[in-house]
């Protein structure tokens, strides 16, 4: 009997990519893809397409799909996408850091409610366009980059466990993005409109500042104006409210020093930026709390890894040391500029994903 | 594999013979039933033939037949039409909780520009008791729409007792009896309804057709302006392929109406104890005898209706949960809210309705996958 794998489509090339792959390769393919949001929710301009759950997109996925002779269904996950990514997004601002949803919606929707769902339709595997590798080395499942340097996606993935690994199948991590273009030109498929430079699939006018101030108004918070403070406690100026900002923001500031100034530091409790120069923006290191490891069973001493704080970070030589069970501290050999509590870090060796975790502070030592 | 359509309520495939009438309007008579020519006679004669015919198995006058692009405009036309014509005399309407979506958004826009709605409670089969419409008839009623029988649960209201009341009140009367239509007998001069829609591609006819039937004297303001068509209450050049094919499905159907009752009501049994030996934890959330033949609405305890929704499609198997209309949305359906159903079975609900193709073959088929099905998604 044919093993069936449900795809997550998007719409995009790269799922679909995926899908028509799998199928080639004698799976009995599902593709499955998700509403995730409203535009009467979340609000912005309609005429700004989104790239992903966009009727569109949605559209797409289901041609793409009769193209290459697979079943398709759309899921309606707007009620749990709003529960566990959208309130934490407003939440992580609200509390002056900076987050990444597209990472959370991979743990939580993606490979929990959506794998969920695939596995009560009887599929065996679940698979997704992600740029990235999955091997089994010494009895584990291991995380690696994928073969396209410029597209790796293993950055994304950190939240994947042995159990969701076991049940994934990544076919683009053998692939380059070239390859991949050339087989969905080859086949004909229609590529989503808008491209790679969406950010968040959610704010389809890009318009942060729009989005939180709509979806916090309705829950009776305020967000207000308040001091830009500089590193010696003179007051810059003001800023719109704490959330709008981000550590390593430099444009956007309404102030004028001189030079550039960054925000370093976010303070919700009094509602205050702190700016300073590049170096007040350069710490030692970090302790990150929502530890996964995925190439170990657990971190039982320090090791030397290649760390990455953001999505375009190149990574950078650390060692990580455990602290508890949830915990690491990650001390650079460098000072590392802009990290940001929020986000997620990490860690590699060569080209294995160690684990990862989400920033909680800075430190210097 | 095999595919197996158990989602009748939702639509039927078309009628070969009613194709082959539909052709003839498409390719040789094609004219614009308002034209003096020939060619327009020839459509002309064709819509007239089947008002004719749907006018016969109603017992209604061919006056009284008005042909519409769906249920769904019927049930606006009847709706607003009746509410704006005799808005000098009131602005209540009495509808139920349980009714099809076209009627219950026709009543809250109406509420919106001024109306004022009652929506009727319904029993948890999803009845409704003619003793609440008599309680909340008042000085301005001026129409209580209740449906004949209901789409989602096949549950089937005592019509001839609620018009018995609103006859007796002077208020009008208009039922959605899309779901009816030719299954169940309707006869306008023993049971005096006032207004009455109905749907060609519910009964093996093609989609984009409805009736409306108008009683004689009934004022009604017409919601799309335009032509004089259909006795000026309707404009549009008429689609004469559709026309003509719902009165042909029409004409079919009645015919077939008393055997196939039986032979639904037979299969219908069949699927109904099959299921019971097969799988635990089912209930039926029709009521059980005044219900259409064919048609389970069914809750598998412990399940969700999309998973089981999806899987019996990849199986090749189809059949709905919510009504059609629905689909998409997360929510349970409201009719199996108004019936007072928990969520849990709400959302672990799914329609099988029976139709003319379905064989017994299809129903043993069924049950090779329901099973498995039900006990892999309460596994998870």
């Amino acid at each position: 009997m044919k093993k069936r794998v449900a795809v997550a489509m998007s719409g995009g090339v790269d799922s679909s990519v995926t899908a028509a792959v799998l199928k080639e390769d004698g799976y009995d393919v599902v593709g499955l893809t998700m509403k995730l949001w409203e535009y009467d929710n979340v609000g912005g301009n309609i005429e700004n397409e989104s790239s992903c759950c966009s009727i569109e997109s949605i559209n797409n996925a289901r041609y793409v799909s009769e193209q290459i002779g697979i079943s398709h269904y759309t899921l309606n996950l707007t009620d749990v996408f709003e529960k566990k990514v959208i309130n934490n997004f407003v939440e992580e601002y609200l509390n002056g850091r900076t987050p990444n949803p597209c990472i959370l919606c991979n743990v939580k929707i993606k490979w929990e409610t959506l794998l969920k769902k695939a596995a009560e339709i009887g599929a065996d595997y679940f698979s997704t366009g992600h740029y990235a590798k999955i091997e089994f080395e010494n009895n584990r499942y291991i995380l690696k980059k994928g073969k396209d340097a410029n597209k790796d996606q293993s950055y994304a993935l950190w939240g994947l466990t042995q159990n969701t690994l076991k049940k994934t199948i990544l076919p683009l991590g053998e692939m380059t993005k070239e390859k991949v273009r050339k087989y969905a030109h080859s086949k004909g498929f229609k590529t989503a409109k808008v491209g790679e430079s969406q950010e968040i699939c959610f704010i389809p006018d890009n318009d942060y500042h729009r989005f939180l101030s709509e979806w916090t108004k309705s829950s009776g918070v305020k967000i207000k104006e308040g001091e830009i403070i500089a590193k010696d406690g003179t007051v810059l100026g003001h800023h719109k409210g704490y959330p709008f900002y981000t550590i390593g923001q430099r444009k956007k500031l309404g102030i004028a020093v001189g030079r550039p100034v960054y925000v370093y530091d976010i303070e919700p409790e009094s509602n205050r930026i702190f700016v300073g120069d590049e170096e007040d923006l350069c710490n030692k290191g970090l302790i990150a709390d929502n530890i996964n490891i995925i190439a170990l069973e657990k971190i039982e001493k320090p090791l030397k890894a290649i760390t990455k704080i953001r999505y375009n970070d190149c990574g950078s030589e650390s060692v990580v040391y455990p602290v508890k069970n949830n915990e690491v501290r990650i001390i650079f050999d460098k000072k590392k500029k802009s990290i940001t509590p929020g986000q997620s870090v990490v860690f590699y060796q060569n080209d294995k994903v160690i684990g990862g975790g989400v920033i909680k502070e800075k430190i210097d030592s | 594999m095999k595919r197996v359509y158990f989602d009748n309520a939702a639509s039927t495939p078309l009628d070969k013979r009613v194709f082959e009438k539909m052709k003839n309007y498409f390719l040789t008579d094609y004219g614009n039933a308002s034209s003096v020519h020939t060619y327009g006679k020839k459509a002309r004669i064709g819509i007239e033939q089947s008002r004719e015919i749907i006018a016969c198995i109603i017992n209604a006058k061919e006056s009284e037949i008005y042909f519409t692009s769906g249920g769904t405009e019927s049930d606006n036309l009847a709706v607003k039409g009746i509410a704006y014509a005799y808005q000098d005399k009131g602005n209540h309407i009495i509808t139920s909780s349980a009714e099809h979506t076209a009627v219950v958004k026709t009543c809250k826009f109406l509420e919106s520009i001024g109306f004022k709605v009652t929506y009727l409670p319904v029993d948890k089969y999803g009845m409704v008791d003619p003793a609440d419409v008599k309680k909340n008839i008042a000085e301005k009623t001026i129409l209580v729409s209740i449906m004949h029988a209901n789409n989602e649960v096949g549950t089937i209201n005592d019509i001839e007792e609620i018009v018995k009341i609103t006859n007796e009140m002077g208020v009008l009367f208009h039922s959605d009896a899309v779901q009816t239509f030719t299954k169940l007998p309707i006869d306008v001069e023993k049971c005096k309804v006032d207004l009455l829609t109905f749907s060609g591609h519910k009964i093996y006819g093609p989609k984009g057709t409805g009736v409306l039937f108008i009683r004689k004297n009934v004022m009604i303001q017409p919601q799309i302006h335009g032509g004089s068509h259909e006795r000026n209450k309707r404009a549009g050049s008429e689609n004469v392929p559709g026309i003509v094919g719902i009165g042909k499905a029409a004409e079919i159907k009645i015919e077939e109406m008393e055997s196939e009752y039986k032979r639904l009501k037979e299969l219908e049994e069949y699927f109904w104890t099959k299921i019971n030996e097969n799988i635990n934890d089912v209930y039926l959330n029709s009521h059980i005898e005044k219900r259409l033949p064919g048609f389970l609405n069914i809750s598998f305890g412990d399940t969700d209706s999309e998973a089981v929704l999806l899987s019996l499609d990849l199986e090749g198997i189809a059949v709905s949960s919510g009504s059609a209309c629905l689909s998409g949305s997360s929510e349970p359906s409201p009719v199996l809210a108004a019936m007072g159903l928990s969520i849990e079975r709400a959302k672990s609900s799914i329609r099988i309705t029976l139709g003319k193709q379905n064989t017994k073959e299809d129903i043993d088929y069924a049950l090779t996958v329901f099973p498995k099905i039900v006990k892999r998604i309460r596994e998870l």
